[in-house]
Formats: C-alpha cells, sequence, structure tokens
C-alpha cells in the first residue's frame, strides 16, 4: 500500500517534470498570448510616450462600425464556400481514381499531389504568371479556344478572389486526396464484391458503401479545410495584396495589414479576438455535428 | 454491368483521370519551360526551343539566395529538433504517467490545433520584441517547437506500445529515461520519420510569421527572401522569376519526387490518428 502511494507521487513528479519544457512554449506563445489577447483589444494602442489606456469597448465599436471587416470577413466566407467543397469533392475523385489499377497510376498520383509539396509563395509566383492579362497562359488558352480579349482576372474586383480560390483549390485538393486513399485501402474488399454479387452498379456502391465509409475521413478533412480557409493567406501577397479595393483580402490577412503595416496593434487585437471566437463557435459547431452524423466502429 | 460497358467505363475513367492530371501539373511544367527557356520562348512554345541555365545563374546573383537557402535549413533544423525533444518528453508524460490535471492539460495541447501560433502574430512579436529576438532566426522557430500535434501523433503512437516491453525494461533497472531511449523511441520511429516530412516541407513552405519578425538578409528563410525578389516591379523578367521559384521549392521538390512513396506514406500517417 505504501509502496503503491509512493509510486504514484513518483509518477507525479516524473510526468509534471516530461511536461514542464513543452508546457512552457505552449503557453508563452499560444495560451497567453491569446489571453493577452483579449486583455489588449479592451486598451488604446500605445504610441511613443503614451502608452496604451482603457478605453473598453471602444475597439469593438470601431470594429462593428468598420467596412472593410464586414467585407474581409465575408470575403471569407465566400472564399470558405468556393475552397472547401471543391477541393473536397476533388480529394474524392482523385482518390477513388488514383485507388483504382489506372494505366499510369504512379504519373497521376504524382500529378495531384505535388501541389502540397510547393510553397504556396512559389504557387501564387507560377500562377501570377497564369492570370497575366493578354500575355498569361490564361488568356492564351480563351483566347485561342474562344476568342476572348485578354482579361485581368487579379485586377478586377469581381474576379480577384475566385482567382485566389482557384489557386486555393489546386494546392489543396491533392493534400487531402491523401487522408482519402488511406481511408478507402482500410476499407475491406468483400463489401463491394458483396454488392456486386447483388447486382448494385458502381455509382450505388459509392453512394451506399464507400462514402458513408469515408465519413469519419470527410469530416476530419472538413475541419482541417475550415481552419485552412482562416489561415491560408500567403498567396494573397503576391497575388493581389488583398486588392483591388479589399476585394481578396481575408481576415486574417486584414489583420496583418492593421497590425503590421498601420501599426494598430490594438485594433489588430480585436480583430484576433473575432477571427479567435469564429474558430471557436466553428470547432463546436463541428464537435456536435461529429458526435451525432459519424458512427464509428 | 455488360463487359463493353465495363470496358467503356473504365477507359472513361482513366481519360478524366488523366486529364484532371495533365491539368494538375500544367503550372508547375509551365513554369519548368520557362525557368528552362530563354525569355523570348515564355509564351512560345516550340519543341526545339533552345534550352539554357541563364536564367537561374541570373536570379542566383540577383538576390542572396545561398543565405536564404542557410537560413531554412538552420530554421527548419531547429524547430525539428525542438519539436522531436519537448514532443517526445510530453507525449511520453501524456501516455504513461498518472498524475493530477492530465486531462485538461491534454485538452489544453489540443487546443493548439485550432489556435495555431500564426493566428496570434500580434502578441507573439510583442513577445519577440520583449525578449529582444526580433530579426534573429531563433524567433521563428520559437513559437511552433512546443507542437500540439506532435505531442498528439507521439501520445498516440507510444499508447499503442505493450506496457510489457516498459516494464521488462524497468526490471532489468532501467530509469524511466532509459525505457523512453530504449523502447518507446526506438519502437516509434515510422511515426518521428512521419512527423518529421511533414513537419521539414511545413517550415520550409511557411511564410507570413517569418515576413513579420525577420528583416534583414541575415535571417530571412526562402520564402520571404522569393517574394521580396518576385515584388520588385522592375522589369526581371518571368523567366528568372519562374527560376528562383523552382529553385526555392526544388530541394523539397527533387526530395519528394525521389521519395514519393515515403512521403505520401507519412503523410497518410500523420493524418489518421
Amino acid at each position: 500500500m505504501k509502496m503503491r502511494a509512493l509510486k504514484l507521487k513518483r509518477d507525479w513528479i516524473h510526468g509534471w517534470l516530461l511536461l514542464m519544457p513543452a508546457l512552457v512554449f505552449l503557453f508563452a506563445f499560444t495560451h497567453i498570448p491569446a489571453i493577452t489577447t483579449l486583455i489588449n483589444s479592451f486598451f488604446s494602442t500605445p504610441r511613443g510616450r503614451r502608452s496604451a489606456k482603457f478605453i473598453g469597448l471602444e475597439n469593438y465599436d470601431r470594429m462593428v462600425n468598420d467596412p472593410v471587416f464586414w467585407k474581409v470577413l465575408w470575403n471569407n466566407l465566400w472564399f470558405a464556400i468556393g475552397t472547401i467543397p471543391a477541393s473536397v469533392g476533388l480529394a474524392i475523385v482523385m482518390a477513388l481514381w488514383v485507388n483504382e489499377k489506372l494505366m499510369g497510376r504512379g504519373f497521376v498520383r504524382m500529378a495531384y499531389f505535388t501541389p502540397t509539396v510547393l510553397p504556396l509563395i512559389a504557387v501564387a509566383n507560377i500562377w501570377l504568371f497564369f492570370f497575366t492579362p493578354g500575355f498569361g497562359l490564361f488568356d492564351q488558352i480563351t483566347g485561342f479556344l474562344f476568342g476572348w480579349p485578354a482579361s485581368n482576372y487579379l485586377g478586377n474586383p469581381d474576379t480577384a478572389l475566385n482567382a485566389i480560390i482557384v489557386v486555393t483549390v489546386w494546392k489543396e485538393a491533392g493534400f487531402f486526396m491523401i487522408f482519402y486513399l488511406a481511408a478507402l485501402q482500410a476499407i475491406p474488399v468483400s463489401l463491394k464484391e458483396a454488392a456486386q454479387i447483388e447486382g448494385a452498379g458502381r455509382w450505388t456502391i459509392f453512394w451506399r458503401i464507400t462514402f458513408p465509409l469515408l465519413m469519419p475521413t470527410t469530416l476530419f478533412v472538413c475541419v482541417n479545410a475550415v481552419i485552412n480557409s482562416f489561415r491560408l493567406v500567403d498567396h494573397i501577397f503576391i497575388l493581389t495584396d488583398g486588392g483591388p479595393d479589399n476585394a481578396s483580402a481575408l481576415l486574417l490577412f486584414y489583420i496583418y495589414e492593421v497590425a503590421f503595416r498601420f501599426w494598430e496593434t490594438a485594433y489588430g487585437a480585436t480583430l484576433t479576438v473575432a477571427l479567435l471566437a469564429l474558430l471557436s463557435l466553428l470547432a463546436i459547431g463541428q464537435f456536435f455535428f461529429f458526435d451525432r452524423k459519424v458512427h464509428y466502429k | 454491368m455488360t463487359r463493353t460497358s465495363e470496358t467503356f467505363d473504365r477507359v472513361l475513367n482513366t481519360g478524366a483521370a488523366w486529364a484532371l492530371a495533365l491539368i494538375w501539373v500544367l503550372p508547375l511544367a509551365y513554369a519548368v519551360w520557362t525557368a528552362f527557356h530563354p525569355a523570348a520562348y515564355e509564351a512560345r512554345f516550340e519543341l526545339f526551343a533552345p534550352l539554357t541555365l541563364e536564367n537561374f545563374s541570373k536570379a542566383w546573383d540577383a538576390a542572396p539566395f545561398a543565405r536564404y537557402f542557410l537560413n531554412t535549413f538552420i530554421l527548419v533544423t531547429m524547430i525539428l529538433a525542438g519539436q522531436f525533444f519537448l514532443c517526445t518528453l510530453a507525449a511520453f508524460a501524456f501516455a504513461r504517467f498518472e498524475f493530477p490535471g492530465r486531462n485538461i492539460l491534454f485538452a489544453l495541447v489540443l487546443l493548439q490545433l485550432l489556435v495555431m501560433p500564426d493566428i496570434l502574430m500580434v502578441e507573439n512579436y510583442k513577445t519577440m520584441r520583449l525578449l529582444n529576438l526580433v530579426d534573429t532566426i531563433p524567433a521563428i522557430a520559437l513559437p511552433y517547437i512546443a507542437s500540439g500535434f506532435g505531442i498528439f501523433l507521439l501520445r498516440q503512437t507510444f499508447m499503442t506500445i505493450p506496457k510489457e516491453l516498459d516494464e521488462a525494461a524497468r526490471i532489468e533497472g532501467a530509469s524511466f529515461l532509459g525505457v523512453l531511449w530504449k523502447v518507446y523511441i526506438p519502437l516509434a520511429k515510422p511515426t518521428y520519420l512521419a512527423y518529421g516530412l511533414v513537419s521539414v516541407s511545413h517550415h520550409w513552405n511557411n511564410f507570413l510569421w517569418p515576413l513579420i519578425v525577420t528583416n534583414s538578409v541575415e535571417t530571412r528563410p526562402v520564402t520571404v527572401g522569393l517574394s521580396i525578389f518576385s515584388a520588385i516591379d522592375s522589369g526581371i523578367e518571368w523567366s528568372v522569376i519562374n527560376a528562383a521559384t523552382l529553385m526555392t521549392s526544388g530541394p523539397l521538390l527533387i526530395a519528394f519526387l525521389l521519395f514519393q512513396r515515403q512521403f505520401v506514406q507519412s503523410f497518410m500517417r500523420a493524418g489518421i490518428k
């Protein structure tokens, strides 16, 4: 009895000692900054000799009345709607193809996955040339095939965000494909064979067997895709720099602009609080969705 | 289903898969084309256009890419070493020790999967200024080395290791760190490889935080260097920019093409909990 108590005590100490270094860094760069962000959002931005002073909800008042904030929030929504279903859908199709005995499967798989390895900055550079008016490959192809005139996809407020979405889907689909590929390989072949004996077509097999069994993967991928839709902003710096007129700015990009171009760190903190609140809401929502819809074995 | 319709189906699928694959490689293939040909062939496609490496040497001379590469290399190594060290210890604690507060602390670790350090750039920048670390490579690395993802991944792996092995080693007189070193780490090698590949490619490609916290040639990683290089509106030719682009992604791309199977399997392993 005494021995056991002693072992428990030792376990405590060892456990805490092992955890300590990681926790120090984790708290220093994730948890404490999250809390100070919240605190700073109630203060003014310190400038020169003037230190920050408590201003209550003034920053929030400014945020609610900031048309750019609503604009980038709206953009982010469109960005999410534009990228998530398209990249997840493509990922499923890609995984189904690559999972079959296909001619040249190795090349096809490599082609789908390669964008994942490239830095988003490099991707943006490559695509920038695609979108160049008149000269770029996009215009050359549409001009050659349909005789369309030159168009400035990135410089036009109506198309800039869509151009960003296209680039993001190209980059992400292959990454998500990997998870589906792993899930597909875990589905027992006997299920499919049984369905075939029953006379089910490929379409039925997919919707009745494969797709439901992929559900946990779909949710995992969707969680990632949602987080990414708030996180991926690197290519915006190269492609449009948020413009024209904030037409392609996303929330995180706007936070960067406010905090590091205009140096309004307090307002930047307020915007960060909005982003954190949004992420937590989504996480809670997804958690409940997970619990209801997914049946694990 | 009849035999002919099945073959038809197969042909259709193969065709579509290839069509998509070609669309998917087109941007990269195009970048390769312009990078290896003189500027005159940027938009003209002739099979026998002369090949050249001049774009690469121009890009190499136009910006301190050698230094950028060195910086990225130091950065990625620093992050990986830190992550392996901290995450191993923490994961071991969560997997095999009983102590009060374990579940709450684990939840706090998982929180980092949602709230990544990039999002908290405003506060993290202040911290770095306080520590007098702005514009140093450690400043880029520090926020990432206690990785929630890494702790989670290693904990899952450690938990699958049979306790009997652990106890056997203890009976032979190994300390708890000895057990970790001799039993757990060797058996988790595939996870380390997987996590290492994911981490290296992620931090090689990372941009926003390094952009904020660096402002000199001596600290900038390649991604930031590339963005500055291509943002100069002066008449740098596209072929040169594309050469620089390929150069910066080159090491990862070549590693990926050589170890394609390991890469894909690593990403899979890291993704399935």
